[in-house]
């Protein structure tokens, strides 16, 4: 399939960056880029597929990323196996999140807002209980091995993230080409007619939040690793859900390769305004929001849909559709 | 006698202070063509919904085969073999012809690629081959309601509910459209259309139910329904049979005379 070995080049090119490079800020800068696209992704599974716009993924992010240190920490488990632990954990609460809100059919903002408030309320609930650290937050052990997960390069996280694109991006492709693709999509684009056409749309929904949510706690859970360092306002604040739809929305939602594209688009912004803008705090936020503005504005579609307005693809699709439908 | 493929018993709805539907009941023989014909604003969508599950009735029940479905869900229903078309058109707009119908499909069909393949043969049915690769969003309105009943045909109904499929198009659009839904029938799916266009009703069904104001007025085949006085009353208002008896006879009487 096409997709597929869309997907085989891009993970050979991009597992290959650290052969021919040593540099920190380089396998830096990879590293982190693919970790946007991962958020990205992760938001597209149900904003763009499933047409659900969430505010606040990072309530999985922030699971996930508590899951995987509380893991390790509290309840001694290896790291390897932390990170579909707190997978599952994400996962879980999206489950419940999604349950309480599609029951009751909330929909466009008003699921947009419900989720703000998850995340509000973890967040808060996070600076209160003893075994998320409170407000101090959780400092991981520096135990340098790659049974570990803590590698002594930045190649190691680098492959280790591109595994997890990798993920997102064959379970993307699978959406793209399977049944549940498709229904989510008939879901977004009109939840009566798919109702007609026998499709469930609570558990089409739920089952897209469960597998948006376990991708975003991969997020959280390899942030932990990289970082050794969690805290209420990095695991549940609004950065985190922010730059996933952003990127998302940016990229061309619904689609294989706009998250990386979009998110791969304002990695490099953000990078190139705070060197220019040096220290001005919250500056990418600034540039995420003008970047939103005019894409929502200009290009609908994100920069994945630019291909679509290529003249001749629209010459080829004018010809093909002189005669009006014979209806 | 068979029993009913549908049958509905005594069913009503209400919406706050309005009577949408008031005790309705009806039945559709397996393999038939019928319609439900009433003014507008007679209750025939709301009875439509009541029918395949998208709103639960007040009182009343509905069989399917012998089967109580009374407020089950539309899409247990699809399973069962009971889908609809929608009077204002609600294609998957972002996707192509061949996608939307694909959906469809996907009741029976799990793979991707088989119900994309059996999404062709049902656009042929229809009249849509041409238009397989176009976003539904780029179909005139004709075209999209082909892209409705070609969906619901892909469930491979055993009942199919035709909200309306002929509003809106032009008299040639008419013409076309009216051997689609013969061609339908004649595949052996039951089909119960709400049509407005009493041309394609005279010509296409057995049966005619007449709603007015949320309840059944006046039922039989088609000809015998439209000379009803009742019928014409709920359609050209209070008065109008004794009206046009009237004016017929002065007519008849004028051109003895003459």
């Amino acid at each position: 399939m096409k997709d597929l070995r869309a997907i085989a080049v891009f993970v050979v090119l991009v597992g290959l960056i650290p052969f021919f490079t040593n540099s920190g800020v380089t396998l830096n800068f990879v590293m982190t880029a693919l970790y946007a696209c991962l958020l990205s992704q992760a938001w597209n599974v149900l904003g763009g597929f499933g047409g659900q716009f969430s505010f606040g993924h990072a309530l999985f992010f922030g699971t996930g990323a508590y899951a995987q240190a509380i893991a390790q920490m509290q309840w001694g488990v290896n790291p390897w196996l932390a990170l579909p632990l707190a997978m599952a954990f994400s996962a879980a609460v999206g489950g419940f999140v999604g349950a309480a809100s599609f029951r009751y059919g909330l929909k466009g903002s008003y699921f947009a807002l419900v989720t703000l408030a998850c995340a509000e309320v973890f967040r808060i609930v996070a600076v209160t209980v003893p075994f998320t650290g409170a407000g101090v937050g959780l400092m991981l052990p520096l135990q340098e091995s790659a049974a570990n997960m803590q590698f002594g390069s930045r190649a190691g996280f680098v492959w280790l993230m591109l595994g997890l694109v990798t993920l997102a991006l064959l379970v993307t492709s699978w959406l793209k080409h399977s049944r549940f693709g498709a229904y989510l999509q008939a879901v977004r684009d009109n939840e009566d007619a798919a109702r007609a056409v026998g499709v469930n749309p609570l558990r089409v929904k739920l089952a897209a939040t469960v597998i948006s949510a376990a991708l975003m706690g991969a997020g959280g859970a390899f942030y932990v690793q990289v970082f050794q360092y969690i805290d209420p306002g990095i695991a549940f604040g609004a950065h985190t859900s922010v730059e996933a739809l952003v990127g998302a929305i940016v990229g061309g939602l619904g689609t294989l390769w706009g998250p990386v594209l979009g998110a791969i688009c304002l990695h490099i912004l953000a990078d190139l305004t705070r060197n220019l803008f040096g220290a001005l705090p919250g500056i990418n936020m600034v540039i995420y929001g003008c970047v939103l503005i005019f894409i929502v504005m200009l290009l609908p579609r994100g920069i994945a849909g630019l291909g679509r307005y290529n003249p001749l693809r629209r010459k080829a699709a004018a010809a093909t559709t002189t005669g009006e439908p014979r209806a | 006698m068979s029993i009913p493929l549908l049958q509905i018993a005594g069913i009503s709805k209400s919406f706050g202070g309005l009577r949408a539907v008031h005790k309705v009941s009806l039945s559709v023989p397996p393999g038939s063509l019928t319609a439900l014909i009433g003014p507008n604003g007679a209750g025939k969508t709301t009875l439509f919904a009541l029918m395949s599950g998208f709103i639960r009735p007040d009182a009343g029940q509905v069989l399917l085969d012998g089967q109580d479905i009374t407020g089950q869900a539309p899409d247990r229903n699809a399973v069962l073999g009971l889908t609809r078309t929608f009077q204002i058109v609600q294609p998957f707009a972002a996707q192509t012809v061949r996608e939307n119908i694909a959906v469809g499909a996907h009741l029976h069909l799990p793979q991707r690629a088989a119900a994309l393949h059996y999404a062709d043969g049902i656009a042929r049915q229809v009249g849509l081959e041409a238009q397989l690769d176009k976003l539904a969003s780029d179909l005139t309105v004709a075209g999209r309601k082909r892209v409705e009943m070609a969906r619901a045909l892909a469930t491979r109904p055993r009942l199919l509910l035709l909200d309306e499929v002929l509003a809106g198009l032009n008299p040639q659009e008419i013409a076309e459209m009216i051997p689609v839904v013969q061609g339908v029938a004649n595949s052996g799916v039951t089909v119960l259309m709400i049509e407005h266009v009493m041309q394609a009703v005279m010509s296409l069904a057995q049966h005619v139910w007449v709603l007015a104001q949320g309840q059944l007025i006046a039922e039989g085949n088609p000809h015998a329904v439209t000379s009803n006085p009742a019928v014409v009353e709920a359609y050209l208002g209070h008065g109008t049979a004794e009206r046009l008896r009237k004016a017929a006879a002065q007519a008849a009487s004028q051109g003895a005379s003459a």
